[in-house]
């Protein structure tokens, strides 16, 4: 029975991304048949003019999630390398009391901080209106790092519990433990770690929103205002569901939607390689 | 979808406390113009009608459980295109109907609402005058500095709204006279967004609709005249549009008693209280 029900569940999840996926496809069809595709992938927003390019929502996207994750990564990297060994046992546990607590609060809070905080910081002590890439960016790494840190502590302490009194036993200092044997053991788990956190970033909606500026623009600096894919489907939604500036909507969805796929999917074969290279 | 969650919090809460205050505040004579009347009221269009009508709705199908009232959103033209097929009976725009509009469906337009847009500044801005070419240079990106204009020498920075919105399309196209917004204008996604981000910008220059003026922000005159609702009302201000309710032919029944309702003297509180002006 219990079986059933949980076959029946696994069944209704995978149908409903299938469904989102046809979905979305379907209500994207008239713009890549009609001939409106090279006006999508082309560098100009502005919809009162008839042009629809989407590629800078595309650039702005990558350039805020793959930053973040250069700087959210490391640190959380670091933060459990502190939590696990390399930092005095008695910071461990507030420590990871408070990236749990980080965890709870909502984006909007972060959102709102940052108006009144960083942004007027940014604005007064570098340049520009502080709605920029740099806010986002700082801020967005700040709402990933404890998903990141937390999926990594749950894999060092699970290989520390198999392995934890060996070491011991070896003579192996806590240090040592964690870098040559925790780490190298833990390499599925970073992936996986990176993979969510990259989800997380990209598909965010509101810090972009509120902090990025949301012009759709190539930025040339940090200090310049970008628009995620995201955020181009809230600010655009509104708009007369009639217009081409809708349904150029559905090909941003169908791209990030492709793009969290192909992330999934990468993850998927980087598992399996790794898999037949320890049997 | 935090939008979506909070309309359905308010819409939860407004249903527990309306029932409880109706009694007190409902006065004689509110709904006279429904008594006995039983049916359905489809409206569609013009979003920044949508406070007043969602309100209206709320009210009257409280006191008269036989009358349903559903509003779509879609914007103006959508909202001209539904009620003149038939498939609503009142379609919302925020502008005048165009005379191949009217000539083509047979509609006919009430204005109930009149919705000003002014420049507005950080309160710490200097400049107290900006005429309509200045302001043009300005978003179009040809003034860049505070200078030019009277203010302190720094960068201006430039705030827009996104093309769904009808402040925007008003401003656009009454005081830019459609010319250009500058690609790295900021987009901000409502007035509210607007008003946080000049309150904090000593640099920025952006507009809002004049119901959300406020001493968090300053509107500079515009050629020399203050974008107050009494200026706007007597026509001294001219960045301002009506807000429309259009039916096909003459209203009747149900919809004629919506319309009456909407201008009456409830119908003007909920319009005052959307930040708008009510018109007679």
């Amino acid at each position: 029975m219990t079986v059933r029900l949980l076959h029946c569940a696994a069944a209704v999840s995978a149908l409903s991304v299938l469904a989102i996926f046809g979905f979305l496809l379907w209500f994207s069809l008239p713009v890549f048949q009609g001939g409106a595709l090279a006006a999508l992938f082309s560098w100009h927003w502005r919809p009162m003019q008839g042009e629809f390019g989407i590629l800078p929502m595309i650039a702005g996207s990558l350039c805020l999630a793959l930053p973040t994750m250069l700087i959210a990564f490391p640190v959380a990297l670091g933060l459990c390398a502190f939590i696990h060994g390399m930092g005095p046992a008695w910071a461990a546990r507030p420590l990871i009391g408070m990236v749990r607590f980080m965890t709870s609060i909502p984006t909007v809070v972060y959102g709102l901080v940052s108006v009144f905080l960083l942004v007027p910081l940014l604005r007064s002590s570098l340049s520009g209106s502080g709605f920029s890439w740099l806010a986002a960016m700082l801020t967005l790494s700040l709402l990933v790092l404890p998903t990141i840190v937390l999926i990594l502590d749950n894999q060092f302490r699970m290989i520390q519990s198999e392995i934890g009194l060996g070491a011991l036993a070896l003579g192996l200092t806590p240090a040592q433990q964690l870098l040559r044997l925790t780490l190298p053991l833990s390499s599925r788990g970073l992936l996986m770690a990176a993979a969510l956190g990259f989800g997380r970033a990209i598909g965010d909606t509101l810090i972009p929103l509120m902090l990025a500026g949301n012009a759709p623009l190539l930025p040339h600096s940090l200090l310049d205002s970008i628009r995620t894919l995201t955020s181009h489907i809230a600010l655009v939604v509104a708009t007369d569901s009639q217009s081409a500036a809708y349904s150029s909507l559905f090909a941003c969805g169908l791209i990030l939607f492709i793009a969290s796929f192909l992330v999934n999917l990468g993850l998927h074969d980087l598992r399996n390689v790794r898999r037949k290279g320890h049997d | 979808m935090n939008k979506l969650l909070k309309r359905i919090t308010v819409r939860m809460v407004l249903s527990l406390v309306c029932p409880m205050l109706l009694a007190g505040t409902a006065s004689a004579g509110e709904f006279d113009g429904f008594a006995g009347k039983r049916g359905q009221i489809n409206i569609a269009g013009g979003t920044a009608h949508i406070p007043v009508m969602k309100n209206a709705a709320k009210r009257i199908m409280q006191a008269n459980p036989g009358i349903r009232i559903s509003i779509a959103a879609g914007g103006s033209g959508v909202g001209v295109q539904k009620v003149g097929e038939g498939l609503v009976q009142i379609g919302n725009t925020g502008r005048a109907l165009s005379d191949d509009e009217i000539a083509k469906y047979g509609l006919k337009s009430y204005a109930f609402a009149l919705d000003g847009v002014a420049t507005v500044v950080n309160p710490k801005n200097k400049v107290n005058n900006l005429t309509s070419a200045q302001v043009q240079a300005i978003f179009a990106g040809r003034i860049t500095n505070w200078k030019a204009v009277g203010g302190r020498d720094a960068p201006i920075h430039l705030y827009t709204r996104d093309e769904a919105s009808g402040t925007r399309e008003v401003f656009w196209e009454k005081l830019l006279k459609k010319g250009a917004i500058a690609d790295n204008a900021n987009v901000v996604a409502s007035n509210g967004a607007m008003k946080t981000a000049l309150a904090g910008d000593p640099d920025g220059i952006g507009y809002v609709s004049i119901g959300h003026i406020d001493k968090t922000i300053k509107a500079p005159r515009l050629d020399h005249v203050a974008p107050s609702q009494k200026n706007a009302l007597s026509g001294k201000y001219p960045i301002v549009r009506k807000l429309y309710m259009n039916t096909k032919g003459e209203p009747q029944g149900l919809t004629a008693a919506f319309i009456n309702y909407i201008k009456g003297p409830a119908g003007r509180k909920m319009t005052i209280d959307a930040g708008y002006l009510p018109l007679n």
